[in-house]
């Protein structure tokens, strides 16, 4: 195809310097960002074969359990990756990442006095399908507080990463709760300029997905940059 | 009207225990799954072998201990491993093509080990210096960071570069430039913000 991508509206998209999310004072470039046209580096990227996957490592439920189910709300998260011009986004790696029931990571470096829940590791991994439909089970994760004012907590999220078919598609952002009545005050959440590109991240309640006696359901749509169609003269890759 | 399109989903911030999902047994995980993004390149991949190692500092100098660095890059006859280069069947055996880090937990350092990437076809017939794709994220970081590694050995490649031609203030095409240390081994340091701040592209 070798089509380029729509260029990013980073209106819709936190600026890097966002002053009540504390970290980003620091580590925020202060000069502009050099707008590149697309060539082959940007529209092709990493790939990813089913070979490497698990069967086990889109069901954080069953993942890293030892000697039983970890505890917490049994949750499924699914949806579909496309692109801004509506195409489904086929073989897109997501990966997962998010703390467990009481909001604690299983990481070395987190030291918040919930305890680790000896059966949830908290990390998961799958490809879109060829409509680009994806699925995780899971524990829904809870609310944890951070060091930024002296009483910040983030709301309930899962940390997403998407890889689409090219570079300049590669995307890190965070699934949110419907409902969530921390959201107003989440520094991180907040960094989102529009109300509405907010809401995109507010994982609605999906009752038709659930399991009866078993788990909920949470649909979260991902949508990557568009390509557009080379209607006129393409000079992507030279003569 | 505006035109129907969906807006690209909104970005955040990677936060500080991106390992868990993305490099698990850095994280401190036992029982995980292989990660990918081990090594760019095979065993016996052909291309000159390199070593690139730096650090990431934040505006205040300090190194960022919690920095996730991906690679992307060519192969050493400058192909892409990707199904929209039309010479991937020419990629070289083994060749991954995508790298993952993470800085070091204590001083910020990472080290990347591939080949040197050949020269890229860029637009309306341009070729491109060898470079190395770059994508940063962290916690700190609301939107990942793009930027690009050159080599300073590769002057006159880099002299015809498009992307560091446009780089309107000549002094900073430096900050993407890779110092050669000898035996292969490079130089690249990344500063976030500030004095000598890299130069980061939106793509």
């Amino acid at each position: 195809m070798r089509d380029e991508f729509f260029q990013r509206d980073r209106r819709m998209h936190p600026p890097a310097f966002t002053p009540d999310y504390k970290t980003t004072v620091a580590r925020s470039p202060r000069q502009p960002l050099l707008s590149v046209e697309n060539s082959l580096s940007e529209i092709t990227g990493p790939t990813f074969g089913h070979g490497a996957l698990g069967a086990l490592d889109h069901d954080l439920i069953k993942n890293h359990a030892i000697d039983g189910d970890p505890v917490g709300e049994r949750i499924i998260v699914h949806g579909r990756v496309t692109d801004q011009a509506g195409r489904p986004v086929p073989n897109a790696l997501v990966e997962v990442w998010q703390a467990n029931a009481g909001g604690r990571y299983r990481h070395v470096k987190d030291g918040y006095l919930a305890p680790v829940d000896p059966n949830f590791g908290g990390c998961g991994r799958c490809l879109s399908d060829a409509d680009g439909y994806y699925n995780f089970r899971t524990i829904k994760p809870g609310a944890y507080p951070f060091r930024n004012y002296s009483n910040s907590w983030r709301m309930a999220h899962i940390h997403f990463s998407i890889f689409g078919a090219g570079l300049a598609q590669r995307l890190i952002t965070q699934m949110y709760f419907e409902g969530d009545p921390l959201r107003d005050q989440d520094p991180i959440a907040q960094t989102i300029p529009d109300a509405a590109a907010l809401d995109r991240l507010m994982a609605p309640l999906d009752l038709n997905a659930a399991v009866p006696l078993d788990c909920l359901a949470y649909r979260f749509d991902i949508v990557l940059r568009g390509r557009r169609q080379t209607l006129f003269e393409n000079k992507l890759e030279g003569s | 009207m505006p035109l129907p399109y969906p807006i690209e989903t909104p970005s955040q911030t990677a936060g500080p225990f991106l390992h868990i999902g993305l490099m698990p047994d850095i994280a401190g995980h036992e029982r995980h799954p292989a990660p990918y993004g081990r090594e760019i390149v095979g065993a016996d991949t052909p291309g000159p072998r390199i070593e690139i190692t730096g650090r990431v500092l934040d505006g205040t100098g300090t190194p960022v201990r919690d920095m996730l660095v991906e690679v992307w890059q060519a192969d050493g006859a400058g192909i892409y491993n990707h199904p929209e280069d039309p010479r991937v069947a020419d990629v070289a055996a083994g060749f991954a093509g995508f790298g993952r880090y993470a800085t070091d937990f204590d001083d910020g350092s990472f080290r990347i080990e591939t080949i040197k990437p050949g020269a890229v076809p860029g637009r309306h017939g341009r070729p491109q210096a060898p470079h190395l794709n770059i994508w940063l994220a962290a916690r700190g970081v609301n939107i990942g960071l793009s930027t690009r590694l050159y080599f300073d050995d590769e002057s006159e490649a880099n002299a015809a570069d498009p992307v560091l031609s446009m780089i309107e203030q000549a002094e900073r095409r430096r900050t993407l430039i890779a110092v050669a240390e000898g035996d292969g081994r490079y130089r690249f340091d990344i500063r976030l913000q500030g004095e000598g701040e890299t130069v980061f592209l939106d793509i």
